[in-house]
């Protein structure tokens, strides 16, 4: 199984994420996460979609998406030829003896404290998902309450390959 | 104006003649207006039937059919006749009404979320929200429903919307569809790939699908298949393409294929798909049958290519387009000793058939009605162990051949073959069927009767399903279960209830007089043939 990210890039309207996620059930594709929010130009969201299959199962994920009337452009975003951010917000369990380690551990990974309740902590985390994955792993000593990720987003990197919307 | 007006004259600025429908309060506005016009009006007798003569319809003018039905049960009765149409990429226009635009989502009798519950079987749907929209919506579903790869599109239109006053009303000239952008034409530096790899071939194959037909590419490739000497096969959708009886075309491939057709598949070094799927009826085990073969994969569909085969050179576009570039190549090939052998496959692999005497023998019955016919006649086969008879014996010249090979729809010939007559009311439609789709669509007798039109239809009566029973035959040691069709009814009095001429025929005993009095008058006419209930494919 291997994974890629597709970004896409679709009209603004109501029922273009079911269009887009009701395609990946139909045909069996596994979503791993998807992300959607409106571009600069208003007319268009910008959908980013990690998925998992083997390389023809990819292959036709590209071209079915790409298929449908309401996309305008599909790309694959590559490790190397991109950025990836995530959202990460964990509640913590914390008491008087384990507060000060917790904060000291978020200040190493540059991760805010959004809210410090008598029991709990809320801490704030932006990267890519392996950041992510080795902060959580250093959580292992404590409670984690809640979790919340926002799922993968990004952007390729440079402006060769940028869709200008001027039409 | 109201809504209801605008969408009848998008309908007349399309050109088109005939809606196929089934009315309901939730679409009323729409027919209170069609009134207005000239443009036809045909009461199917059930939904699904209504989609499947608009695409009967479709397939003769290569324009989209149209129907128009009610909210809830109307709507969702037409899905099964969507799904056909979108798996053999016919191109429709569904008007559905919908509930008032306040009231959706609430669950008020007659709503269904139509729009939802057809989303893997439409090229696109809309669900309008304003009646001004609606020009451009029906421009829109016009042109996606018949470019790229062609399917069925759905308009469903809330009452409320339907009743909205409009100023004024102007059809868009053109599309402005910034995320829609079928590939038509060919890549150049692939069509030279394709003539090279041809001048390299030895025994070089065009498997021809429905896709030839979709986008008019006939003459282009009779053309190709006679200026290079290339020899070609098709698959079911593909029949017709061909005429049957042309020296370079060898027939059917696939499961129930000629034996022949899908050795050529297996022996041939190249083969050229020419919009055809690959699909797993037509090519099984692909992997298999492309090993050490050069694929040339033509098609509108990106992501068709690729989907089952691999293809050595893959080819986006029209495929009219890509063989009229292909036709401006000189090519040397020389493939005679090819065409030899599988001339020579073709008369050492006779079809074994022994029918039982005193009855009627499907394959032999097929291929006489089909060359009393007329030239240009249209035959279309329903689903089931007819289909197939039809695909193998029916000998096409000029005509059409029309059935449903992707979703295989039981019942799709009567109204296909009414919508079809509607579209070439001189040519001569005939439709074949068993006795279990025969009764799928049996309802529609009244709406030949009711609007006269013409038919002729073929009962092949074996009082089973014969195709499952068969499958049942090979695979469950002869357990039949839920197949025995007795309890139909007697088709002389079905016959004579719909004022329709009758005859039954039991044996091959003076059969060519029986189907010249069949085929004699442009009359609708039933006839039945007892055939062997054990006869296999």
């Amino acid at each position: 199984m291997n994974k890629k990210v597709f970004q896409l890039l679709v009209e603004n309207s109501s029922g273009v994420l079911s269009r887009i996620s009701g395609l990946f059930s139909r045909r069996g594709y596994n979503i791993e996460s998807i992300t959607a929010g409106v571009t600069a130009d208003e007319r268009y969201t910008r959908i980013t979609i990690v998925a998992s299959g083997d390389d023809e199962i990819l292959d036709q994920i590209e071209k079915q998406v790409a298929k449908l009337v309401d996309v305008r452009n599909i790309k694959v975003l590559t490790p190397h030829d991109s950025v990836y951010r995530e959202l990460c917000l964990i509640k913590v369990e914390v008491s008087e003896q384990n507060r000060e380690s917790l904060i000291a551990i978020a200040n190493i990974f540059r991760a805010g404290i959004i809210d410090v309740a008598a029991e709990s902590m809320i801490i704030e985390l932006t990267g890519n998902p392996s950041k992510i994955e080795a902060f959580l792993g250093l959580l292992t000593g404590y409670t984690i309450l809640e979790l919340a990720r926002t799922g993968l987003t990004g952007l390729s990197r440079g402006s060769e390959d940028v869709v200008w919307l001027d039409d | 104006m109201t809504g209801a007006d605008a969408m009848v004259k998008c309908l007349e600025a399309e050109g088109v003649e005939y809606v196929f429908g089934y009315p309901g309060v939730a679409i009323c506005p729409f027919y209170n207006a069609i009134l207005n016009t000239k443009i036809q009006t045909i009461l199917i007798r059930t939904e699904q039937n209504a989609a499947h003569s608009a695409s009967g319809m479709a397939r003769l003018n290569g324009r989209p059919g149209v129907c128009a039905v009610t909210s809830g049960p109307g709507a969702t009765n037409l899905i099964t006749g969507i799904a056909t149409a979108f798996a053999d990429s016919i191109p429709l226009v569904c008007i559905t009404g919908q509930v008032n635009s306040e009231l959706i989502g609430s669950d008020v009798f007659q709503e269904a979320d139509i729009t939802g519950a057809v989303e893997s079987f439409v090229k696109y749907s809309y669900l309008v929200k304003d009646a001004k929209e609606i020009p451009r919506i029906f421009k829109e579903a016009f042109y996606i429903a018949n470019s790229g790869r062609k399917g069925p599109v759905l308009i469903d239109v809330p009452i409320d919307v339907q009743q909205a006053k409009i100023k004024d009303f102007t059809y868009p000239e053109e599309v402005k569809l910034r995320t829609y952008k079928p590939t038509v034409k060919g890549n150049a530096l692939q069509i030279k790939k394709i003539v090279h790899e041809l001048e390299g071939a030895k025994r070089p194959l065009i498997c021809a699908g429905g896709g030839v037909r979709l986008s008019n590419a006939k003459e282009q490739l009779r053309r190709l298949v006679e200026e290079f000497r290339i020899p070609v096969v098709s698959t079911m959708m593909g029949i017709g393409v061909m005429a049957t009886e042309h020296p370079l075309y060898y027939g059917m491939v696939g499961n129930n294929g000629f034996p022949w057709a899908n050795r050529a598949m297996k022996e041939a070094d190249l083969i050229m798909m020419v919009g055809a799927r690959v699909a797993d009826r037509a090519v099984n085990q692909p992997e298999r049958v492309m090993k050490d073969t050069v694929l040339i994969h033509i098609d509108v569909d990106p992501a068709e290519i690729g989907k089952n085969a691999g293809a050595t050179i893959p080819i986006v576009g029209d495929a009219a387009h890509i063989l009229e570039d292909l036709l401006e190549y000189e090519m040397d090939g020389e493939y005679e000793d090819w065409i030899a052998a599988l001339d020579c496959y073709r008369s050492e692999m006779p079809l074994v058939r022994e029918p039982v005497e005193g009855y009627v023998d499907p394959a032999e019955f097929i291929r006489q009605l089909s060359l009393k016919m007329q030239d240009n006649a249209i035959y279309v086969a329903d689903v089931g162990q007819n289909q197939i008879w039809s695909c193998k014996y029916h000998v096409v010249r000029n005509g059409r051949f029309l059935t449903t090979g992707g979703m295989g729809t039981m019942g799709y010939s009567i109204p296909a073959a009414v919508g079809a007559k509607l579209a070439r009311p001189k040519r001569q439609v005939v439709a074949v069927c068993g006795d279990g789709s025969f009764q799928m669509s049996m309802m529609e007798l009244a709406t030949m009767r009711q609007y006269d039109v013409p038919v002729k239809i073929v009962v092949l009566k074996n009082n089973y399903l014969g195709m499952v029973r068969q499958y049942q035959h090979f695979s469950y040691d002869d357990r039949y279960s839920v197949v025995d069709l007795s309890g139909s009814p007697d088709l002389e009095h079905i016959a004579e209830a719909y004022g329709m001429k009758f005859m039954r025929i039991r044996d091959m005993e003076g059969l060519s007089d029986k189907l010249d009095e069949f085929l004699k008058n442009d009359e609708a006419y039933l006839c039945e043939c007892i055939i062997d209930p054990m006869d296999l494919v």
